[in-house]
């Protein structure tokens, strides 16, 4: 993966830069010792690593404001950065950069149930807002793996979804208003605590633009009342085929399960190794989650049932207890676990229209042989976002190169059956150069000219989401 | 010589048509719906029509954008299936003819009581196809539900009444259409209504329509039969008083097409739910009536007799709290006018798609 030659100029002046942004922020909020800025070098795609020239932790919007003036002024490209751990490189700083962390930044500003929103500093972890209103019985609902870290900064840059996305939403239909600090330091509010924006829906495109439209710092998020209930049942079948044929019949039925989840033999193989959930030896797995009151969900899961057994299933088990909930979700929670203790890994994120899984899956099967490298997959099949896993040998001269090409040609696939690049972890650096395969030319220059609009120097998140070449003339003038 | 309405019958011709625009071009979608329709040469999208994509497995359709919104929404009902967002279908509040397209709905971001529980358009639009200002054809998002892929365009064409582009093409996730719905009303007045409203949406029952109105206050459950006997009972339970239980499909209908509010002017008010009824508090001592639905989060209202359409009042109070569109009326602009951020923005935006300001030319501002 190529980046920009770092701007000499910029580089040169480090000191001066963190002379200037001392001078704007209290001492604590600077840090340019090369020991500690060395958390920042890297977001969770750790194979890309760099270090920034320095890192700021603002408190407050005023604060943001200050170092964007700041940088504006000075011609610095800046890399906003919630928790890092974006998967696509979506955080990876570069040489010539100030990373701007909004981890400091994570108060409660409100909380109001009658209007059933909250209002937050970005920096607060996605599990911590659902953790400040849940013991009113209330939940934010976009629920990513990487809850206990990830932050809503990164979440909204992300639009980011979870497990049970498929009944509420990802982060764009949770998300309410927010403040935004642009490049140039101004301070602009995007919607607020009610539906409809009063214009052009500005919010719309500012959730999931990866950083580079402007500084999130504070958010105004949908909650939900939490349901009386959830139970899951787990379901086994012999072929990939026939369970990709169980979720389109439970999909066509209407039926709404919050979570459809499902796992093929090698990535079923890996949890039971490694979490031993006593999951069953088969093909194909799938966890499907339903829920409301206990009466309500028995309902459901008959209908669940009775589509299940119409494929033979070689294991259908449903939870009688909060312990076999657990035990059902252990295996699936502890995948990407799992699959890190057999070997490296990279994680795709494609999604497909959900008729095209069997097909999807059977060329996936004949490609990563044909490479010799294995793919687990483990996915929200009711969406059709796939999480195709390649398994790898880091210390192995050529097996990441090895990787990375066969993790293109499947999200190539992807693209071809109807599908797209990214369903929830974003473009970052790591998906930046299939932009083209998704895109023509035309679509992405009406996708630049919006960034022109909000970052007219390009210095927000330089080198990210569309390809360099795409973009040269704008990143040199 | 050119033709009084431009008619285009494919993208291609329409991108043609748009690159060799000399003035202004006011886009129709089926509708002729007056206020918010740009001058110039009227273009129509009738000929962008046909469905070209349904999978009911897949729970997607895609078609363009000149269909008709009646004839998507049979070819759903006939599989199960529906656009859960209640598109308005707003003919007799805004005195107009003529038949809804998908474009006009998604230019509109048109969304009905289903919104506090299913999500606006906005939230079920998963792709578009739109012709720019140059007369470029542009595409974002797609046919699948999860899309992350670069800037989402998608959700900035949604509400964006043509001033971005002409959409061509669009693309929606679908939902079943539950086998039940039962809708609970009780009469009580506006103060307590409302509150009811709010309670019911911050309980788990997934209540999918909170309305007050002439009707009282109205909620509604949809889903499994058994299911929605059960949170029937459980709101009866939790919200005490005396409710009872009708079809509804009238009442919800009359809520979502802002019917009974035929006199004057005729507004549309989003709002901080808790906010609504200070909102309408302001307009007490001038003709009005008034329909609350999303919980008092969207209140129609209908002014008689005040020469700004009562603008000055409804903006004044909702300021902080929401904004204001004049639906029907004049006086006012239709549009409520923006904070300065936003309003740079809105119209650096516009100046990028559409460079030669011909599209729906100065409607939104
Ligand atoms: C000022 C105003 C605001 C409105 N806001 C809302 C709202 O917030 N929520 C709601 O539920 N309903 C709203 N409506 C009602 C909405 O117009 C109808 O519900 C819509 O469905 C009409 O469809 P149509 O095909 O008749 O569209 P039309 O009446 O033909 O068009 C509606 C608008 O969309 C534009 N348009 C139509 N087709 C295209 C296209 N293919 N590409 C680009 N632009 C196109 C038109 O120029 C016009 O501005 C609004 C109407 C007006 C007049
Ligand atoms: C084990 C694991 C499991 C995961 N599971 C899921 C999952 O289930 N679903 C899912 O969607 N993702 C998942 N992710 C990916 C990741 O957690 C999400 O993308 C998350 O939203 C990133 O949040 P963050 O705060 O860590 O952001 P960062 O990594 O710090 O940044 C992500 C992007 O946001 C931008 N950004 C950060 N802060 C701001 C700001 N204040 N203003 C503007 N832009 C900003 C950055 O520049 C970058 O482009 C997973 C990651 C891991 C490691």
């Amino acid at each position: 993966m190529d980046m920009p030659l770092p701007d000499q100029r910029i580089v040169n002046a480090r000191d001066g830069l963190i002379a200037r942004l001392r001078g704007v922020l209290p001492a604590d909020a600077v840090i340019s010792d090369p020991a500690e800025t060395r958390a920042y070098e890297c977001d969770a795609l750790a194979a890309y690593r760099c270090a920034p020239l320095a890192v700021v932790l603002p408190r407050t919007t005023a604060e943001v404001s200050a170092v964007l003036r700041l940088c504006s002024q000075m011609g610095v490209k800046v890399v906003p950065r919630g928790a890092g751990t974006s998967l696509a490189g979506g955080s990876f700083p570069t040489a010539d950069c100030v990373v701007l962390g909004v981890a400091r930044m994570n108060a409660v500003i409100e909380t109001d149930y009658d209007n059933r929103f909250i209002r937050v500093q970005t920096g607060r972890t996605n599990l911590a807002v659902t953790g400040a209103v849940e013991a009113d019985g209330w939940f934010y609902a976009p629920d990513p793996s990487s809850q206990l870290a990830c932050a809503i900064a990164g979440n909204i840059a992300m639009n980011s979804g979870g497990a049970h996305c498929l009944k509420y939403g990802v982060t764009t239909n949770n998300l309410l208003g927010v403040t935004i600090v642009l490049m140039s330091g101004e301070v602009v509010e995007v919607g607020g605590p009610w539906s409809d924006a009063p214009g052009l829906d500005l919010l719309g495109v500012i959730c999931g633009s990866e950083g580079q439209l402007g500084v999130v710092t504070e958010a105004y998020l949908r909650i939900l009342p939490k349901p009386e209930g959830a139970r899951p049942v787990l379901m086994g079948f012999s072929s990939n085929e026939v369970a990709g044929a169980c979720v389109a019949d439970i999909i066509r039925a209407g039926l709404l399960p919050v979570a459809i989840e499902f796992m093929d033999r090698p990535c079923i193989r890996a949890c039971e190794d490694f979490a031993k959930a006593g999951y069953p030896d088969c093909e194909a797995l799938l966890i499907v989650e339903v829920e409301g009151s206990p009466a309500e969900i028995d309902a459901q899961l008959a209908r669940i049932k009775d589509i299940a057994l119409r494929h033979d299933p070689v294991a259908y088990r449903e939870s009688g207890s909060e312990e076999e909930s657990r035990k059902i979700w252990l295996g699936r929670k502890s995948a990407f676990g799992a699959m890190g203790q057999i070997a490296d890994y990279m994680c795709l994120d494609g999604t497909i229209p959900v008729s095209e899984l069997p097909y999807v899956l059977r060329r996936i099967a004949e490609m990563s042989a044909a490479v010799g490298l294995s793919v687990a997959n483990v996915f929200h099949a009711g969406d059709g976002n796939m999480h195709p896993l390649i398994l790898y040998n880091a210390n192995k001269p050529g097996d990441l190169e090895l990787c990375e090409a066969l993790g293109a040609d499947i999200l190539k696939l992807c693209v071809e059956v109807g599908g797209c690049l990214t369903g929830e972890h974003g473009v970052g650096v790591e998906k930046r150069d299939l932009m083209t395969v998704q895109f023509n030319p035309a679509d992405l220059e009406a996708q630049l000219r919006v960034k022109d609009v909000f970052d007219p120097a390009w210095l927000l998140n330089p080198a990210k989401v569309f390809p360099l070449d795409v973009t040269a003339s704008r990143r040199a003038s | 010589m050119t033709p009084l309405v431009l008619q285009p019958q494919s993208e291609a011709e329409l991108g043609q048509m748009v690159r060799a625009a000399q003035g202004p071009v006011s886009l129709r979608g089926g509708g002729t719906r007056g206020v918010a329709y740009g001058p110039g040469t009227v273009l129509e999208t009738a000929g962008l029509s046909g469905i070209t994509l349904y999978e009911p497995g897949a729970l997607t359709l895609v078609a363009g954008a000149g269909t008709p919104l009646a004839e998507v929404e049979a070819v759903l009902v006939a599989q199960g299936q529906r656009l859960a967002f209640e598109a308005p279908d707003l003919r007799r509040a805004l005195q107009r003819q003529g038949v809804s397209t998908l474009g006009g709905v998604v230019a509109t971001n048109a969304s009905g009581p289903r919104r506090v529980q299913a999500g606006a358009a906005r939230d079920h639009l998963i792709g578009v196809r739109f012709v720019d200002g140059m007369g470029t054809v542009v595409k974002s998002g797609g046919r699948v539900m999860k899309n992350v892929t670069g800037l989402d365009l998608v959700k900035l064409m949604a509400g964006s009444h043509g001033t971005l582009g002409v959409i061509t093409q669009v693309a929606f996730k679908l939902q079943a259409v539950p086998e039940c719905a039962v809708t609970l009303q009780t009469q009580v007045p506006l103060s307590a209504g409302l509150g009811l409203l709010r309670r019911a949406l911050g309980s788990p029952f997934e209540v999918s329509g909170a309305a007050y109105g002439p009707f009282g206050a109205a909620l509604r459950v949809e889903g499994m039969e058994a299911s929605v006997r059960y949170r029937a009972a459980a709101l009866k339970a939790l919200l005490g008083g005396d409710w009872v239980e009708t079809a509804g499909d009238a009442l919800w209908a009359g809520v979502r097409d802002a019917h009974g509010l035929d006199d004057g002017a005729l507004w549309r008010v989003s709002c901080k739910p808790t906010a609504a009824e200070g909102v309408v508090g302001a307009l007490a001592g001038v003709a009005h009536q008034a329909t609350f639905d999303w919980g008092g989060g969207l209140i129609w209202i209908a002014v008689q007799g005040v020469g700004d359409a009562g603008a000055a009042l409804i903006r004044g109070a909702v300021a902080g709290v929401g904004h204001a569109t004049l639906m029907r009326g004049r006086g006012a602009a239709a549009f409520a006018p923006e904070a300065a951020g936003v309003a740079a923005l809105s119209r650096a935006l516009r100046a990028q798609f559409d460079p030669k300001g011909i599209l729906n030319a100065g409607i939104m501002g």
